[in-house]
């Protein structure tokens, strides 16, 4: 029968199906859904690993001990399991290894749009592309086949568009009913094996494994010319067109009548199909997202002429396509425009409408971040230090009155802190109205870079600010480095037990394992304490009032600190509070500081502020901030009408 | 079979990911080829939400194509404004009268008025229908069911029966709400349209 199916559950289904026992992974937009969908199997080992290199080195002992293996993550990802990648290439398996990456054409939640198929080659890696959620289910059992049959880890590579498509599967009527799935009787399929030359990576056995590595592509090379993974579609042979993943299902929209090749396994590369299928088309175009990575290739080939390959002359090398992209460009390009789809080659659509409110992504109502945001800001923006330092701030550690009266905002100099920022929900601190954070980079270099800062020349000035998952990911090191190079550098870890911009994802300070059972936590304070950080403070996330004297405190302070601020995540533990903020209208003055929160739940109503008291969780940063004390914490129940 | 495509569209939270799912086993029941794609991560941080639903023989793209849209069914009216230019020109807009505010403090571009959505949205699809789906929701006692509402709305326009739609509501929703889900259908699709 047929279901319909995300493509990270097919591929956690498929894996399943397969009899893989052991899954590891670090969560990452768009791959996250992968292993969340696994763990609920019954039988299998899966792990949120602290970070992608940890996973897939997990991942490589779990092979080698005769277990299929998948080891999920994004796609920059693979940078920081780059080094066991490399590596797994030489040593090989004995059970199957399949290593998803999920790339992000167009960057819908990431910092970079790499086209990890370039680690395919880089690393000599077969590689499989899925199209669709039945692709992914299928071709997750033909990796781990792969695997096991040429003694290879697997690259299986997705996009936002495969990934977080839901299109049918065909399976088993067993297979349907989560928990019930039918298996393999063995999946236990080798036994571990002592062989010091293959697993072994000194520089003797790495080259013997170095030429070893090269004949088993040799003999792939022969798989990939037969595979049913790569097929060709004759149709008309006028234009021929070669693609794979999400880009063929485009092509085929745009071009239903032309001839294609899909290349379901791209390496190593279908040299014979790819020229059997040029030598009978006129024109030959690529259509592949982001890198040209076929194009260059094919161009390569003996036998094709150079100048009848076309691809990134027609379609972009940035960003992610769309059918109407394709089917644009190509006419633009000079294709036959008959042989364009209908629909598409004269679109009925109108201009979209301009002047509309934008709706970016913004801290929850609640979140933990927002206090200290909120501080950052004040402290980054801070008018004349000098002149403050005479007189210093009491209380909340910020000047009376109101700095945002509109319009004054962009007079502002900037001086105060220099705030280096990571990966997870409070990036979007980053973003108007909070604008609290100077740098972003990659996961962890909020502390490398803090450090960095200070030994350039800024003193006393910078803070790093990263999350609990992050910190366990790559902070750690980082926090070693702050130890050994003497640097005074303040660290703020905001600790919300949870994983959250990938969904409420368990990490090593959340106490359970991703299928819930309990686990150890590693508590954060220890952790830095044991480290030899001496100034470790925890302060709740909605204390603005201690979060402003203690940054003021760690920034000045010439010994490292580590703040850590912690409020569990408003998404994960939901507040069921009696009480809610609430503005009294004849006390607003319409500063609109509170606004400077981002709080989804304040609004302008009649040119005052008001709370959104069915999104109000009683966070009460808002009450704490206004100058005017025009916001109260009221019983909910005391509210005739809730506004 | 004619090819349907559907875009759905609000705000994180309004169920518009449990409606497209709805769609899909609508037209699977019917024997179409189906596909979908939803928005992730950080789309659910209170961002705009929109979601493809494809059906036909065979489906190739999960994205509508921009123009090529034969239904919006909006959850909020400023979402319907953000993302009318992928109705097709004869298409239909089902919108909720709902509005959330955005950001308050990035008031430059104020929330439009509605006449002013109206008007958009009438120069952008063949027919616009208003549905006060929130009121009608409260009304039959759960605000959560305004989506359902808004699914039974669009059924008039969609020639697919009646039975089929509920069939797909009950397969996708808790045994102890189908019932007030199936009145939230029949009530949607009882509105006058215009």
């Amino acid at each position: 029968m047929k279901r319909m199916i995300l493509g990270n559950e097919a591929l956690a289904l498929g894996a399943y199906v397969a009899g893989v026992t052991i899954a590891t992974g670090y969560p990452g937009t768009p791959s996250t859904e992968i292993l969340e969908y696994f763990a609920r199997y019954p039988g299998v080992y899966a792990e949120w690993s602290p970070n992608e290199k940890v996973a897939l080195e997990v991942g490589m002992g779990a092979a080698m001990a005769g277990a299929r293996t998948i080891v999920t993550m994004k796609h920059v990802g693979l940078n920081v399991a780059a080094d066991p990648f490399f590596a797994v290439a030489y040593t090989g398996v004995e059970a199957g290894l399949v290593v998803i990456s999920a790339d992000d054409p167009g960057m819908h939640s990431s910092q970079g749009e790499q086209d990890n198929r370039n680690y395919a080659k880089f690393a000599k890696v077969p590689l499989l592309e899925p199209s669709d959620s039945q692709e992914c289910f299928e071709m997750m059992r033909v990796g781990l086949e792969i695997s096991e049959r040429f003694d290879m880890p697997v690259l299986l590579r997705t996009t936002t568009r495969v990934s977080h498509a839901q299109s049918l599967v065909e399976v088993a009527a067993e297979q349907v009913q989560r928990g019930s799935v039918e298996r393999p009787a063995t999946t236990q399929l080798r036994a571990f094996r002592r062989d010091p030359i293959k697993y072994v990576m000194l520089p003797s056995n790495a080259r013997q494994r170095r030429v070893a590595l090269e004949a088993r592509l040799g003999r792939l090379q022969d798989y990939v010319e037969t595979t049913p993974l790569n097929f060709i579609l004759w149709g008309d042979r006028r234009l021929g067109i070669v693609a794979s993943s999400i880009a063929y299902v485009y092509a085929r929209e745009v071009f239903p009548t032309a001839s294609f090749l899909k290349l379901g396994m791209a390496y190593p590369l279908p040299r014979r199909l790819i020229q059997e299928f040029a030598r009978q088309v006129e024109t030959l175009v690529v259509v592949e997202e982001l890198d040209p990575y076929l194009e260059e290739q094919i161009r390569g080939l003996p036998d094709i002429a150079r100048e009848r390959v076309r691809g990134k002359d027609i379609f972009p090398i940035i960003g992610e396509f769309t059918p109407e992209l394709v089917a644009e460009r190509s006419l633009a390009a000079g294709l036959p425009a008959e042989m364009v789809a209908e629909h598409l080659r004269e679109r009925s659509g109108s201009a979209p409408i301009t002047r509309i409110p934008a709706r970016p992504p913004l801290l929850c109502p609640g979140c933990g971040h927002r206090g200290t945001f909120y501080v950052l800001r004040q402290l980054m923006f801070e008018e004349q230090e000098a002149k403050e330092e005479k007189k210093p701030p009491e209380g909340t550690g910020m000047t009376s009155g109101s700095p945002y009266r509109r319009g004054n905002l962009e007079r502002r100099r900037r001086y105060g802190l220099v705030i280096t920022g990571d990966i997870g929900c409070y990036t979007l601190g980053a973003l108007q109205p909070l604008n609290a954070m100077d740098t972003c980079a990659c996961m962890g270099a909020s502390i490398g870079q803090a450090i960095g800062l200070e030994k350039g020349g800024i003193k006393n000035k910078v803070v790093a600010v990263i999350g609990d998952s992050t910190f366990f990911h790559s902070g750690i090191t980082g926090l070693v480095d702050v130890i050994t190079s003497g640097a005074a550098t303040t660290v703020i870890i905001l600790d919300n037990f949870t994983t959250a911009m990938t969904g409420g994802n368990v990490n090593p300070g959340t106490g359970k394992t991703v299928d819930g059972r309990p686990a150890r936590r590693i508590e954060l304070e220890s952790l830095c304490r044991g480290l030899g950080i001496e100034d470790v403070k925890v302060i709740g996330g909605f204390d603005t009032d201690a979060i402003a004297r203690e940054i003021a405190r760690a920034v000045r302070s010439d010994e490292p600190s580590v703040l850590i601020i912690r409020e569990p995540c408003a998404l994960e533990f939901k507040s069921d509070s009696a009480f809610t903020a609430w503005v009294e209208p004849e006390k607003c003055v319409a500063c609109w500081a509170c606004l400077v929160t981002a709080c989804p739940a304040l609004v302008r109503k009649d040119g005052k502020v008001a709370v959104l008291t069915g999104r109000c969780t009683d966070c009460q940063v808002c009450v704490r901030i206004c100058p005017h004390d025009a916001i109260l914490r009221v019983e909910r129940a005391a509210l005739s009408q809730p506004s | 079979m004619k090819p349907l495509n559907f875009v759905l569209t609000g705000v994180g939270g309004q169920g518009i990911v449990l409606s497209s799912d709805i769609l899909c086993l609508v037209g699977m029941a019917v024997g179409y080829d189906v596909k979908k794609t939803d928005v992730h991560g950080m789309a659910q941080r209170g961002g705009s939400v929109i979601s493809h639903v494809r059906l036909a023989d065979q489906v190739f793209s999960p994205m509508v194509p921009l123009g090529g849209a034969d239904y919006l069914l909006a959850f909020e009216k400023l979402e319907a404004c953000r993302w009318a230019h992928y109705l097709h020109r004869d298409g239909v807009a089902v919108v909720s009268d709902e509005a959330i505010p955005t950001l308050a403090m990035e008031s430059r571009t104020p929330y439009p008025a509605d006449d002013e959505i109206m008007s958009q949205l009438q120069q952008r699809a063949g027919q616009v229908q208003i549905v006060s789906a929130g009121s009608l929701a409260a009304g039959l006692g759960n605000p959560r069911v305004a989506n359902v509402i808004l699914l039974g709305a669009l059924s008039r326009f969609v020639a697919i029966p009646a039975e089929i739609w509920l069939r797909a509501i009950a397969e996708r929703v808790p045994p102890k709400v189908r019932e007030l889900n199936r009145r939230a259908f029949e009530l949607g699709r009882s509105l006058e349209v215009g």
